[in-house]
């Protein structure tokens, strides 16, 4: 028997497949997943967990693919590439690891005068569960927040207790743009932020430009967040 | 002028000047933030953001200061120069690398110098940046401190105790070259420091082994810089210096710069002169050859190759002089040889070798595993029915240069025999 499986917004119905609904059985699933825990490695696991975060359209169609595989094969599967789930498995994967070392990499703090550090970002896969121990490391010894404005959810974490806690806000009008005003920030933001830009724009060496390389490096559609593209 | 006023000219002042160092890797240090400090630095490290010219961001890369009492023909801050000099205070350096660090928008700092006074001096300056940095803010982001040519080989132990990466300039491929258009740098206060670094490094991490408390020593090792299109060598001599620096003291990279031109001193290419930025790529691309494709440097370039092509890459070249040694069967031959086939990777290449594992490889499969088949087409055989044709290197030449995406720019320089 030949079973697709998508999410339920996305399901096209047929005329000649017939559909069935699951329910979500924390039980059945608990099973599913100890049996790869025996089948699968570590690496291979979480690769899985990052194809399941992309919320691609396919994504579902795709791990079953998967899983199946894994289940009906004596030997591991993880390294045929020529298998088709395997190899999309593998690539999907690795889009979600890109889009979570662009966070890291992209996530600009402001400074609010209550000393929080905030930020917004709208990534292309769900990967704020991904950058929560890099931000909790590093920045141990701030308060700050992560919001994903397109998903509407944020992290939160708390520098007196060492947690990060999963948040959803209420945001006021003037406070839910790319950037909080002014009025809301720190002092010595604006002061940053204007030396920041001003930094990024005097290391170009404008006898190299490349527009065409920046943009590949720098899509637009992350510029509405990067402090160093605000026009100040 | 206001505080504020200040800084902003001195940042953009000593940014401006420190940027013709192109080093700009925030990898290979691996600091974890135990006690709660600031910061942490990853392996792999990271880009924050790239320039308009196509280049990396990751690291506030400064001068502390531009005064300097050199003359080199080929850098901004040169003491013959008439441009403003200014200086940071350690306080203001500091300042400015924990807030910015603070904000996500480095890694952490590169600071440079000119050289105020004498070279200890301003090493010594250095090292109290990277000092106060890391006992008084603890910070654990990444350092990557130069080292002044001629300071003392005490001050350069305490850099390394302080800083992730060190590095000193080779500056000039050649040592005529360097007497010409730097006549107070010498190749022994370049080489030296390099020299008790690489001894150093080396050494702390042996002990490191055995002892787990000892101190971390330039984790993330040395690299260097080369000017290239400044001075009349040719690419064997600069992939000669590279090789013999990598090999001797087991320096981590090596920067090829294009020059810049800067002045109309009668000893550089003049100002409006383009940088030879295609040359750079090749030089690069002939670099991680050596350093991860298992080529020698006399298989890149040799006396009668002397030069890279410009048109086409080190890697394509060789194969089109080594032809005899194609096609290979992609379900047979070792990693080695898969390494050198025109189009795949190293990536590629792993994924090939377990991929064939399971089942022998025909065309959509490799196309699915992401070589580049309209390349590599040429140069293998796999579990499929078409076999390339018997073509000269000619033929083939002009054919993938068809595709080439420096065609535009090159029309000029494909060679006919």
């Amino acid at each position: 028997m030949d079973a697709y499986l998508v999410r339920k917004e996305n399901h096209q119905p047929e005329l000649t497949a017939a559909h069935l609904e699951i329910i979500p059985d924390q039980k059945k699933a608990e099973r599913v997943w100890n049996g790869l825990k025996q089948k699968l490695s570590v690496t291979k696991r979480n690769e899985v967990y990052k194809c399941f975060l992309s919320e691609l359209p396919e994504m579902e169609g795709i791990l079953l693919m998967f899983v199946r595989h894994v289940f009906d094969s004596k030997h591991s599967v993880e390294k045929d590439y020529s298998n088709k789930s395997v190899l999309a498995v593998e690539q999907i994967a690795h889009k979600v690891y890109r889009e979570k070392h662009r966070m890291e990499a992209f996530v600009r703090f402001q400074r609010t005068a209550d000393d929080l550090y905030v930020s917004s970002i709208e990534p292309d896969f769900n990967v704020l569960p991904l950058i929560i121990s890099h931000f909790q490391e590093r920045y141990a010894d701030q308060h700050w927040l992560i919001y994903d404005n397109r998903r509407n959810y944020g992290i939160h974490y708390n520098k007196d207790t060492f947690t990060v806690q999963e948040v959803r806000m209420e945001w006021e009008a003037e406070a839910h743009h790319e950037f909080l005003p002014a009025s809301m920030c720190h002092e010595e933001e604006v002061v940053y932020q204007s030396l920041w830009k001003n930094y990024f724009q005097t290391i170009n060496i404008q006898a190299r430009n490349n527009r065409k390389l920046h943009i590949r490096h720098v899509p637009t559609r992350y510029w509405k967040y990067l402090t160093e593209k605000r026009s100040l | 002028m206001r505080m504020w006023d200040r800084i902003q000219e001195k940042l953009q002042i000593l940014s401006d000047a420190a940027k013709y160092d192109v080093s700009c890797s925030s990898s290979g240090s691996k600091r974890s933030n135990d006690s709660k400090g600031l910061g942490h630095t990853t392996g792999a490290g990271i880009c924050h953001s790239y320039t308009e010219d196509g280049r990396c961001v990751s690291l506030l890369k400064i001068l502390l200061t531009n005064y300097c009492i050199y003359d080199c023909a080929y850098c901004v801050s040169r003491r013959s120069n008439d441009v403003k000099r200014v200086g940071f205070t350690v306080n203001e350096a500091v300042e400015l690398t924990i807030n910015f660090y603070r904000r996500n928008y480095i890694e952490g700092l590169f600071l440079s110098s000119g050289i105020f006074k004498n070279s200890d001096y301003t090493m010594e300056r250095l090292v109290r940046v990277a000092k106060t940095l890391r006992t008084e803010h603890r910070f654990n982001g990444y350092i990557h401190l130069k080292t002044i040519p001629g300071c003392s080989e005490d001050l350069v132990k305490q850099a390394a105790l302080y800083a992730d990466r060190l590095s000193v300039n080779i500056e000039l491929p050649s040592e005529s070259s360097l007497k010409a258009l730097a006549p107070e740098k010498n190749k022994t206060d370049i080489i030296r420091p390099m020299s008790y670094l690489s001894n150093g490094i080396e050494a702390y991490a042996d002990e490191k082994k055995i002892i787990k408390s000892t101190p971390a020593f330039a984790p993330a090792g040395q690299s260097t810089q080369m000017v290239v299109g400044a001075s009349p060598e040719n690419d064997l001599q600069v992939m000669t210096i590279a090789d013999a620096l990598y090999k001797k003291y087991k320096l981590r990279r090596v920067y090829y710069s294009g020059y810049v031109p800067v002045s109309n001193d009668s000893r550089l290419p003049q100002l409006g002169t383009p940088v030879p930025m295609i040359r750079e790529n090749r030089l690069y691309q002939a670099d991680w050859l050596m350093r991860f494709y298992k080529f020698s440097l006399r298989e890149i370039v040799d006396p009668k190759h002397p030069q890279l092509d410009l048109d086409i890459d080190p890697k394509l070249s060789w194969a089109l002089r080594n032809l005899h040694q194609f096609p290979i069967d992609i379900n047979r031959a070792d990693y080695e040889m898969i390494l050198r086939v025109p189009g795949i990777g190293v990536q590629s290449a792993l994924r090939i070798v377990q991929a064939r594992k399971h089942s022998k490889l025909d065309w959509d499969q490799l196309k699915q595993i992401g070589i580049a088949v309209s390349r590599a087409k040429h140069f293998i055989v796999c579990n499929s029915k078409e076999r390339p044709r018997d073509i000269s290197e000619t033929v083939l030449r002009q054919q993938i240069l068809q595709q080439s995406k420096y065609a535009a720019t090159l029309t000029s320089q494909l060679s006919i025999f």
